[in-house]
């Protein structure tokens, strides 16, 4: 954005002076890039632990029905199983935006950007239609403990999700706008991260949650 | 701007994160969690071994999942990354795991008794 | 419109709290208006509140926690007053429901916004320095995090004077915390207070972990690392490991109160031993994060101060690293009473001891240390010993309380305020004050006046005595926690002698804030040239007091622990001029407005002013996509432009 000054501007704008300055600002960005991505990988771990303490209640709540409805009067395993493929089907899209980024093909990221968009605000909306039907039910967060563990795990889940798809409609537009430079592709590989762990997460909630739920 | 050299150095191998892989990984998942609706919707197993078996197909699908979509394997490069989760699974699991047994006795011991 | 915030809020028929919030308000007004007077805005806003500089945060961190050690301690002096006075047919000065909230506040204020800004803003400001790199791994988080725990910092002080404060104690356990039994929006200040600074708080361990693993200069592998940015990683890992817990715990607490949800309550399936469970999973490693950069700190200064290298420095690695695992097998400890019978009780038990071990090899390698070393008695060193001393006691009796029959009678004593109070204020407050003590002339270019540090010292030191000792003969003799008043007469002596004690540490306090002023005055006599008052060991001690905005001229190379003392040992002199490219962050002031909107939200959220809850939500939402496309987030200053960089850096940090 800005210049300043006094004669030297910002690494963006810079024209390199030199095959040594080059050199010296790929190997700063590199490990820059290398940083931020651990970095990101520890925030997930401390993700892990949130989901954990949040598998931890349902653990502990989720058979405290008080008189009102279990999960094998709620679930519908189909439904869930098809939200479980879409995410599952975006998570490999997003893999292939990946691919996409890896051999500089700026169209291909976008595409599967938008197919991987499109198939997880699927599964948002599958999801909150079912929570809707839920509390349309009577069986809404404030029933009985089980459902709000219900509620707090899945919803968080969802929260995630719909962060992670705002974060995907910036990149997108970043994409557009800047092309694939190395701030954006940090970013998007940190997204990847950020989408495969919420659909390891899943894993963890369908199995718990519903399959187990529905035993 | 080279960005594949970051890209490459955050994940190993760049073969690694070929198209074989994450198709590998989409078939492998897809098995897996079919496998796990379709153990508890045909109700063929009794509750317990349904139980046991939905949890062992969802950890292996965690680890199909973090070999082949997030490309983790021993190497030196993924030396902390591989460290950090264990650790945090460890933590996560004596949380659970803790929990469960703490909240277990203790709604036990606890639990309203009869009146009279 | 206002949602539940009416003028009745504030409670102008207490004279206590319209004294405690008009002082209060006095004081912000007067700094604002000093500000004002000496035309000191721009200033403020481009060197210090937009600064993404380790250095600056880490004072700034200090600085908050200062402040509220006043509005901590102030309350313990009002609690002790009240106990020495409230015996039989004494009632005291104040009632119940006032008392209730300043135990709460008292709490809450010493372990999030003091002790935890003390101790991050320490890891702020020595570890890039003492591993030789120029800033943290990600400086606008950084700005980030501090921001954050201003806006918690902000919640709490407001709930001084408008509203009432949670009156639960600082953990808030349900029911009584539940709508129905506090119905008002003292726990919910407490609630979104603790929640937005702990957001802080994790997103700074993230920051340090990766600061310490990829930013250490060459030659430096983990095992040559200062101790000191040791125990800082564990902390941060154990940061990042238990404060999501605490996240959870807070947001379920939050649901039921708001959303009419059943985690907690008493019917529908609630169980508030969950809760309990939960909290303490989280509390337990918090005071080990509180308490391993202390030790980190005494290790540095034991060492320094005995001009001998740190006895066996790989056990001590190993005995942290134990610790970080150790803390998340003992938290059952806290709640032996709640009833999960024998076999569990045994089992956290045992582990409580066990935990103890390599706590105790640390207290052994500090003596080691000091043995045949020698020992200067300055003020950091009266501090590691009064430490030592001190928190040998208090940890004796914390492995007393870890044997669940004793734990039963003792259980939420005053015994057990004593041996938190004696581990807290032994290791951590002690610690805290022998590093600022240590590492001021460090960052501000001046020594602290060195009479009027021991005078402060041996205030502290016996003031902590005799205001605690009392406390573990009371709690034998079956006084409990949390009292405003007791019947039994026996109690009463030893109130006194307590409040005595209190006002002792009080004349401590005094004498360091004179410490302040004095050596503010005298500090062109005190100048620290060198950058080595101490004759230091560690790479923080070779660059120039104050350090320059890019700390190392030169990114050193080690070889050795103890890298500073290798470089006297070998007669090597740091360049003081950069000879490479110098790549630093830019100032931002998106921490500063997400920390605001923070703010605004918290309020909203404790008031039920659901519209402005959305404005707060949606600015801290658009700030941060803001960010996502600001490019200018670091320059560079190439080496022909050494001889400008001062002046360079305040323009250049803030184009924007």
């Amino acid at each position: 954005m800005s210049v300043n000054p006094l004669a030297f501007e910002t690494i963006r704008t810079y024209p390199y002076a030199s095959r040594a300055e080059r050199a010296e600002e790929q190997v700063h960005q590199d490990s820059a890039a290398q940083t931020t991505v651990l970095g990101f990988w520890i925030y997930l771990m401390s993700d892990c632990i949130l989901f954990a303490a949040l598998f931890a209640t349902f653990s502990v709540l989720g058979r405290e029905f008080a008189g009102g409805p279990t999960g094998r009067d709620l679930f519908s395993l189909p439904y869930v199983l098809v939200e479980t493929l879409c995410l599952l089907v975006s998570s490999f899209t997003y893999g292939m935006a990946m691919l996409g980024l890896n051999t500089f093909k700026r169209g291909d990221v976008l595409k599967w950007l938008a197919v991987t968009f499109l198939l997880g605000l699927c599964f948002i909306g599958l999801e909150v239609k079912e929570f809707v039907r839920l509390v349309g039910e009577g069986a809404g967060p404030d029933r009985s403990a089980f459902l709000s563990s219900f509620f707090a795990l899945v919803g968080t889940h969802g929260l995630h999700v719909t962060g992670g798809l705002i974060w995907m409609a910036v990149m997108a537009v970043q994409v557009g706008l800047k092309g694939l430079k190395a701030s954006v592709s940090v970013s998007l590989l940190c997204l990847s991260l950020f989408w495969h762990f919420l659909d390891i997460v899943w894993i963890g909630v369908f199995t718990v949650v519903y399959l187990m739920g529905s035993l | 701007m080279n960005l594949s050299i970051a890209l490459r150095d955050s994940s190993g191998e760049k073969a690694r994160s070929g198209l074989r892989s994450y198709a590998t990984g989409l078939v492998l998942a897809l098995i897996l969690t079919f496998a796990a609706f379709g153990a508890v919707m045909s109700g063929v197993l009794p509750s317990f071994a349904a139980a046991a078996a939905i949890a062992a197909l969802a950890l292996v699908q965690v680890v199909v999942h973090l070999v082949y979509f997030l490309h983790m394997n021993g190497s030196p490069r993924q030396r902390w990354n591989l460290t950090a989760l264990v650790y945090a699974a460890l933590m996560g699991g004596i949380l659970v795991g803790g929990s469960f047994w703490i909240m277990y006795h203790l709604n036990h011991n606890m639990m309203p008794m009869p009146m009279g | 419109m206002f949602g539940k915030l009416t003028l009745a809020a504030i409670h102008f028929d207490q004279p206590i709290i319209m004294g405690a919030f008009g002082f209060m308000i006095i004081v912000a007004l007067s700094v604002l208006g000093l500000l004002t007077y000496f035309r000191r805005w721009k200033w403020l806003w481009t060197e210090w509140l937009t600064s993404v500089d380790h250095k600056k945060i880490g004072v700034m961190y200090i600085i908050l926690a200062l402040v509220m050690l006043l509005r901590g301690f102030s309350d313990a002096i009002m609690m002790r007053t009240q106990l020495a006075i409230a015996s039989g047919g004494s009632h005291g000065y104040l009632p119940p429901e006032h008392y209730d909230q300043i135990f709460s506040a008292h709490g809450t204020i010493m372990i999030f916004f003091m002790a935890m800004p003390l101790v991050i803003g320490l890891m702020n400001i020595i570890v890039p320095l003492q591993i030789g790199a120029r800033d943290v791994a990600f400086p606008f988080l950084n700005s980030l995090s501090f921001w954050l725990t201003v806006a918690g910092f902000g919640l709490i002080n407001i709930s001084l004077g408008i509203g009432d404060f949670a009156r639960t104690g600082w953990l808030a356990y349900p029911p009584l915390s539940e709508l129905q039994y506090s119905p008002d929006e003292g726990v919910d200040y407490w609630i979104w207070s603790v929640q937005i600074s702990g957001i802080g708080t994790t997103l700074t361990a993230i920051n340090f972990i990766t600061t310490i693993l990829k930013n250490r200069c060459p030659g430096m592998t983990l095992m040559r690392m200062p101790i000191f940015t040791w125990t800082s990683l564990c902390s941060s890992i154990l940061i990042a490991v238990s404060f999501p817990i605490l996240t959870v715990t807070l947001a379920l607490l939050a649901l039921d109160r708001y959303f009419g949800m059943h985690f907690f309550t008493n019917g529908f399936g609630g169980n508030q031993m969950m809760y309990v469970n939960l909290i303490w999973a989280w509390g337990h490693p918090e005071v080990y994060i509180l308490v391993l950069p202390a030790f980190g700190i005494f290790s540095e200064i034991a060492a320094t101060f005995s001009k001998k290298r740190l006895f066996g420095y790989p056990l001590m690695v190993a005995s942290t690293l134990a610790i970080t695992v150790l803390s998340f097998l003992v938290w059952l400890h806290h709640f032996f009473t709640m009833g999960a019978g024998a076999d569990v009780n045994a089992f956290f038990g045992i582990m409580t001891m066990i935990i103890a071990i390599p706590t105790g090899v640390k207290v052994f390698n500090w003596l080691f240390t000091m043995y045949r070393g020698r020992v200067r008695f300055s003020t950091p060193m009266l501090w590691t010993i009064g430490f030592m001393v001190t928190f040998v006691i208090g940890g004796m009796t914390g492995v007393l309380l870890a044997v669940p029959p004793a734990d039963f009678v003792l259980h939420n004593s005053l015994f057990l305020v004593a041996h938190f109070h004696n581990t807290i204020i032994g290791a951590v407050v002690f610690g805290c004050l022998a590093a600022l003590t240590y590492w001021f002339p460090k960052v501000f270019g001046f020594r602290l006046n060195e009479t009027l540090g021991k005078c402060a010292f041996w205030c502290w030191f016996v003031g902590f005595y005799l205001a605690f000792m009392p406390l573990y003969a009371v709690g034998l003799m079956g006084m409990t926690r949390r009292l405003n008043h007791y019947d039994n007469a026996a109690w009463h002596p030893y109130m006194i002698v307590a409040v005595i004690g209190a006002g002792v540490i009080l004349c401590g306090i005094v004498f360091q804030i004179l410490q302040l002023a004095v050596s503010i005055a005298q500090r062109k006599r005190t100048r620290d040239l060198a950058g080595d008052p101490w004759d230091g060991r560690t790479l923080e001690w070779s660059i120039p007091s104050p350090p320059p905005f890019y700390n190392f001229a030169e990114i050193p190379v080690v070889h050795t622990r103890d890298a500073f003392w290798a470089m006297k040992q070998e007669g090597i002199v740091p360049s003081r001029v950069p000879q490479t490219y110098i790549y630093m962050p830019c100032n931002t002031s998106i921490g500063v407005i997400i920390g605001g909107f923070s703010l605004v939200l918290g309020f909203a959220l404790v008031w039920h002013i659901w519209w402005l809850a959305a404005v707060g939500a949606a600015g801290i939402l658009a700030s941060a996509i803001a960010y996502a496309f600001d490019e200018n987030r670091d320059f560079y200053i190439t080496p022909d432009q050494a001889p400008l960089l001062e002046e360079l850096h305040s323009v250049t940090a803030t184009a924007r």
